[in-house]
């Protein structure tokens, strides 16, 4: 038991003096995340909408697609990856195994789906109540989807955090093609693998205090902002 | 007065023959034939099921028809399928407004109809005073009340100033004062020369605002005639009754007419 506390001890001081090996590692793994969660958002809000607004033969095929991709287990898209980047890859040549970039590029492929299908069901269902305006006043599909896209600028917060979530959290893609580099490629969770099968609880824990931390700071922000903008904009 | 006067060629007149709707193996409309020509105010009465929402629905090309065609033959049809969307406009039963602000919904709209910004600007300032939604214009849309969204719905579309305005019993959600409200927008809005087709199941309403009366039942055309003369002697019996304020429920024997427990 004095372990257990000895090394919560010890995570909350590292927590609480800023110590600079994690500053460095919450600091990459938000840079990351937040990266890939930025080129998810560009890649699956139009997407999603997309498959929400037109009509298209195998669209209902597409939909099982994209909600099934949700599920992806990371170490399978860490090992596509891996084998794209690798030397002998198709992708090889740009050298960008083993550094932040290919984290990015895995965490982009991990939750641009997440991103997409949970979009395609937030739109849909606003298609549902618009559609019949919209097209009176003489917008298609593809007028109707930046409008869309913006009036459900709250509901799409969410969309877009469950995909940080799952980007800040999973360890399998990061760890295979970031190779958890001590100063260049690793992030919070890499950590936390590494040192408790090293058997050094303090780092682990200070990092998992964060890593909760920032889930239950992001999500409880995104309540508020929700609950302000339905106030607010009805 | 308004400052934004209708341009370019009219659609009307708008020709129905011989339309049927069929919707889950149930013909909902049943051979309609009529057409819509003058700039007058025709409001489609009936009881529920009747076929009235459908029929507008179809009219404004929201819905396509099983069966027959539907075609807007003036002069401004042959101006394409866009130009003829812009020359209408439909007013809901449940307004839908966007996530933005009352003059931003109005904004909107005349940006999908090509209005330049300044324009867009001057129309909206206007729409708003006149229907009273002036001191609204910067609130969000969706918190205002039910009669004001209707309001602003109907602002909207006053704003478009279309050649023709369908409404799909506008009122029916709305307390008298707030018909009333509402009621006063539609005939200054055909003032301005738009053909007015509404649905309502309100006969006070047909009477103060219909010049011709066309009644439906079980999506079927029964009788179409001026609002007084309808009103003061109507020739179908169905329409008499429902005049009268009869429930027209029961079997007269006729293949089209069934009671509603076969229907359900």
């Amino acid at each position: 038991m004095t372990d257990f506390s000895d090394a919560f001890g010890s995570a909350f001081s590292l927590v609480a003096t800023f110590d600079s090996a994690l500053v460095e590692i919450v600091g990459l793994s938000l840079k990351v995340s937040l990266t890939a969660v930025f080129f998810a958002a560009l890649i699956g809000l139009p997407i999603g909408a997309a498959v929400a607004l037109f009509r298209f033969p195998g669209r209902s095929i597409l939909t099982v697609f994209l909600s099934a991709l949700m599920g992806l287990p990371p170490v399978v898209v860490g090992l596509i990856v891996y084998l794209l980047l690798s030397r002998a890859g198709p992708f090889g040549v740009f050298g960008l195994l083993y550094s932040p970039t290919a984290m990015v590029i895995a965490q982009v492929l991990l939750i641009t789906p997440i991103v997409a299908a949970l979009t395609r069901e937030v739109i849909e269902e606003m298609w549902n109540e618009y559609e019949e305006q919209l097209r009176s006043l003489g917008a298609g599909p593809a007028r109707a989807l930046p409008t869309l896209l913006w009036d459900g600028r709250f509901s799409l917060i969410t969309t877009i955090l469950a995909g940080f979530g799952r980007a800040s959290a999973e360890v399998g893609a990061v760890m295979i093609v970031g190779g958890n580099i001590d100063h260049v490629t690793r992030v919070m969770t890499t950590t936390i693998a590494l040192e408790v099968s090293k058997g050094d609880l303090a780092l682990a824990l200070g990092l998992g205090i964060i890593l909760i931390a920032l889930s239950i700071g992001i999500n409880g922000a995104a309540f508020l902002i929700r609950r302000m903008a339905e106030q607010k904009y009805g | 007065m308004i400052t934004h006067v209708r341009q370019g060629p009219n659609i009307l007149p708008l020709e129905l023959k011989d339309i049927n709707f069929e919707a889950r193996g149930q013909r909902l409309i049943k051979d309609m034939n009529c057409a819509f020509s003058t700039k007058r105010r025709n409001v489609i009465i009936g009881p529920n099921g009747a076929g009235k929402s459908l029929l507008l629905r179809l009219c404004h090309g929201l819905l396509k028809p099983s069966t027959g065609s539907i075609e807007w033959s003036g002069a401004g049809a042959n101006k394409g399928r866009e130009y003829i969307t812009h020359q209408q406009a439909m007013v809901f039963q449940r307004p839908v407004m966007l996530r933005r602000s009352v003059s931003g919904n109005i904004d909107y709209a005349l940006a999908l109809k090509g209005v330049t910004p300044s324009q867009r600007r001057e129309i909206t300032d206007n729409v708003l005073q006149r229907a009273g939604l002036r001191r609204l214009a910067d609130q969000p849309a969706r918190v205002l009340s039910g009669g004001e969204q209707q309001r602003l719905a109907l602002a909207r579309v006053w704003a478009l100033s279309p050649e023709v305005l369908f409404l799909d019993e506008p009122t029916a959600n709305l307390d008298p004062s707030a018909t009333h409200a509402v009621e006063e927008i539609i005939q200054a809005i055909h003032e301005t020369g738009t053909c007015i087709i509404m649905t309502s199941h309100d006969l006070g309403q047909a009477r103060r605002l219909a010049d011709e009366v066309l009644f439906l039942h079980r999506g079927r055309l029964l009788e179409r005639a001026p609002t007084e003369q309808f009103f003061d002697n109507p020739q179908n019996d169905l329409a008499q009754a429902f005049v009268k304020g009869e429930l027209l429920w029961w079997n007269r024997g006729r293949d089209n007419r069934k009671p509603p427990k076969e229907n359900n």
